[in-house]
């Protein structure tokens, strides 16, 4: 086993700083491509469905709840942030506050879970199903698709965060706590277009 | 004097908050179009200008490819890049 990565929460003035490189793992990187890949697909095509049926997309649009959506923006964002935070106290040999960063990101990730629930339990009493309209198919689908990867984001941040409390990252050993991170901004970046497409663009 | 040196990677904490407040201000700016039923193709161009400006910061300063390896900020801001113009296309194909 290895010794810990990060057991005194200052950087020592000697460790000499990285040079600049790709934060995390190849293999993220590849996965996270192909995921945005996957998403642009999905997204233009809800784009240019959209175009051949401008007035039904708008009107079944109308249904739904904006508040929510800008709501989980702002979580997936804030989230976001708390994650280069603890990425940032990670580098600084602060394993301690890294972990506390999480713990919120996780908790805004959470945030974003439950508003989704809801907002899904109401489309299903609504009596939206996938087939009841091109748009609901479309909005199902590609919210959901998003969903399953916020969960799997969760997942990964979890990991993480018990990787901060069992001390195993450090300045010198960042590959874990960058890949997850990486992944979660993805989440986020893909968010960021799904929103004002799905539930703004008229 | 016991200042550390920026990490070449990573943005420093003032700059995230910086960016993070920057992206809630322009999410606030998204919903208020909703809200407002505001449409039509300035404000379309304004949105997704705004989502293009949102995800290059994510790109760039949250998952940290500022610094990266040239090939890596042109496939991920190529990705956003190619996602904004189709969609502008098919915007303008559905005012037609």
């Amino acid at each position: 086993m290895s010794t810990p990565a990060c057991t005194l929460d200052a950087r020592p003035p000697s460790t000499p700083a990285p040079t600049p490189h790709l934060p995390g793992d190849l293999a993220i990187w590849i996965f996270i491509l192909a995921e945005l890949l996957a998403f642009g697909v999905f997204l233009v095509a809800y784009a240019f469905a959209r175009s051949g049926d401008v007035a039904g997309f708008d009107a079944r649009q109308l249904g739904l709840d904006r508040n929510a959506g800008a709501v989980n923006t702002v979580l997936l964002l804030t989230s976001s942030f708390f994650v280069v935070r603890a990425t940032q106290e990670v580098a600084a040999g602060a394993c301690a506050r890294a972990s506390g960063w999480l713990v919120g990101a996780i908790g805004c990730g959470l945030g974003f879970v439950v508003i989704k629930v809801f907002e899904y339990a109401e489309k299903f009493g609504a009596g939206v199903t996938l087939s009841s309209s091109t748009f609901d198919m479309f909005y199902l689908s590609l919210t959901f698709f998003h969903f399953m990867h916020v969960l799997l984001g969760l997942v990964i941040l979890t990991a993480v965060w018990l990787g901060t409390r069992q001390r195993r990252y450090g300045p010198d050993n960042m590959n874990g706590i960058e890949s997850g991170a990486a992944y979660w901004h993805m989440v986020d970046l893909v968010w960021l277009i799904l929103f004002p497409l799905v539930y703004v663009m008229r | 004097m016991n200042r550390p040196e920026p990490h070449p990677i990573h943005a420093t904490p003032a700059r995230a908050l910086g960016v993070w407040v920057f992206l809630i201000a322009a999410t606030l700016v998204t919903w208020l179009v909703g809200e407002r039923g505001a449409h039509g193709p300035a404000i379309v161009a304004l949105m997704f200008g705004l989502a293009f400006v949102k995800g290059s910061l994510i790109i760039l300063e949250f998952m940290a490819l500022r610094r990266a390896p040239l090939m890596w900020r042109l496939l991920t801001l190529g990705w956003l890049s190619s996602v904004c113009a189709a969609i502008a296309i098919a915007y303008w194909k559905g005012m037609s």
